[in-house]
């Protein structure tokens, strides 16, 4: 690893001023549990690391106005443990509980894992069910963005990690009557990447009977996180009972675009897959926002 | 050329000041320039955690951590649990359960259990389980690590006091 650098700066604008003066020979790394392999293996390269995990403030988890805000350094251990995340946006809880292992998670962060852009990173699942957007921090400024324009490909994210970086998550706090749901199915329980993780979200209306609105997301069966669009139309402003489930269930697996691995699974097995964690999603998080 | 960087450790509860290169994890850093050779490297990649150290407290991975992220930290690593020759409560108990067979992930395994019983003095198996799910052992498998462990937290070895 030809790394020449390895700057702590203390606030965005150093940061950033930072990654500027190398002209694209930096790169901002958090925890690193992906960078540090991905430049051993030189599959990214980086003359310079900006650790931005020191930056005060950055690894806050508070509530603010109506948005629930998660700071770019916050790791997944503290998420997982947070009062705030586990009462109010539940999914992200569970999905940073299924990252890695106990050292992973005590180091990697939220924006890592969507920076890293993988269609079925945990983190990044969950913040699309929740329609979560992403505070990015360039020269031109600060701007909120949708999480779900963030992803270009694997392991191709939208943020330029050699010129800026993002410095916060936030989404809207689980309102009555909506609730989330997280299904993951890996070989084993930790250290393995999901077969199928799926994230659905449903609001219901006021008697609970119908589905007034929807976030199925599912990895990996693209090459971004997905947004099933089909599967939540088949869901919404109808009579939630077993036919609409099994519809939405169908429409699910039909627009998914699952692909064989070797490593892990067929894409066969991983349709199946798709249908049986996204039923146990729906119906956990729709039990849940009935109450 | 990479620069160096001069950056100050708490190894062990001992102040240390080095010099480390840009490049170096935390690893090369205890093993290659203090000779603390009781971290392994395993698999290089952050899976197996036969590196795993305590950074203030908490497990990581040290085979893919920076050494400079460590830079004003409070590193713990295998050759801390001992005192006055006399071994750790989870050392001895992985030694009187038979908790060890090569050896190669014991280092590990101590760390990310002694982590657990600072932080919750009497968790349960499953607590237990999830604690060392980033510790892989491919010798004896993992019933006699948990029952050692098991054996401090029900008070049949001396309990875990801190740092």
């Amino acid at each position: 690893m030809a790394l020449e650098d390895y700057v702590i700066p203390s606030s965005v604008e150093e940061a950033l001023a930072t990654l500027t003066s190398l002209r694209g020979q930096g790169r901002v790394i958090a925890g690193g549990t992906d960078l540090m392999i991905q430049l051993q293996r030189g599959e990214r390269k980086a003359r310079s690391l900006v650790d931005i995990t020191r930056i005060p403030g950055l690894d806050v988890i508070k509530q603010e106005d109506s948005y629930i805000v998660i700071g770019a350094a916050a790791t997944f251990t503290r998420i997982e443990q947070s009062e705030l995340v586990r009462e109010r946006a539940p999914i992200l809880a569970q999905a940073a509980s299924w990252v890695g292992s106990p050292q992973i998670r005590n180091v990697g962060t939220l924006a890592g894992n969507v920076v890293n852009a993988q269609p079925a990173a945990d983190g990044a699942i969950a913040l699309m069910t929740l329609d979560a957007e992403a505070e990015i921090a360039n020269l031109t400024g600060r701007q909120w963005v949708a999480i779900s324009s963030l992803f270009v490909s694997p392991g191709v994210s939208r943020v330029d990690a050699n010129t800026e970086m993002i410095t916060a998550f936030r989404f809207r706090p689980q309102a009555p009557r909506e609730s989330s749901a997280f299904q993951r199915l890996a070989r084993r329980k930790a250290l393995a990447l999901p077969l199928i993780n799926v994230g659905v979200r449903v609001l219901l209306d006021a008697e609970g009977a119908t589905v007034r609105d929807a976030r199925i997301v599912i990895g990996p069966v693209a090459l971004v996180p997905f947004r099933a669009r089909e599967a939540e139309a088949a869901l919404k402003a109808r009579p939630i009972d077993a036919a609409v489930i099994a519809e939405t269930v169908e429409a699910a697996i039909s627009e998914s675009r699952p692909r064989s691995s070797l490593l892990r699974a067929s894409k066969e097995y991983r349709r199946e897959l798709i249908g049986v964690l996204t039923r146990r999603a729906l119906l956990q998080a729709i039990a849940g926002a009935r109450g | 050329m990479a620069t160096t960087y001069e950056i100050s450790l708490r190894i062990n509860g001992q102040e240390t000041l080095i010099a480390v290169d840009a490049s170096w994890t935390l690893a090369q850093v205890l093993r290659e320039q203090l000779g603390l050779t009781g971290t392994k490297i395993g698999c290089e990649e952050g899976e197996c955690g036969a590196c795993t150290v305590l950074v203030d407290g908490q497990p990581v991975n040290s085979c893919i951590y920076p050494a400079l992220k460590a830079s004003g930290r409070h590193i713990r690593t295998v050759e801390g649990l001992a005192h006055d020759g006399q071994l750790h409560p989870l050392q001895q108990a992985f030694l009187e359960h038979g908790a060890v067979q090569c050896g190669y992930c014991t280092p590990g395994l101590l760390l990310s259990a002694v982590a657990l019983l600072e932080r919750n003095p009497h968790p349960s198996e499953a607590e237990i389980r999830r604690a060392i799910s980033g510790n892989l052992c491919r010798c004896t498998g993992y019933i006699k690590v948990i029952r050692a462990i098991q054996a401090v937290t029900e008070g049949k070895q001396r309990p875990v006091s801190g740092p």
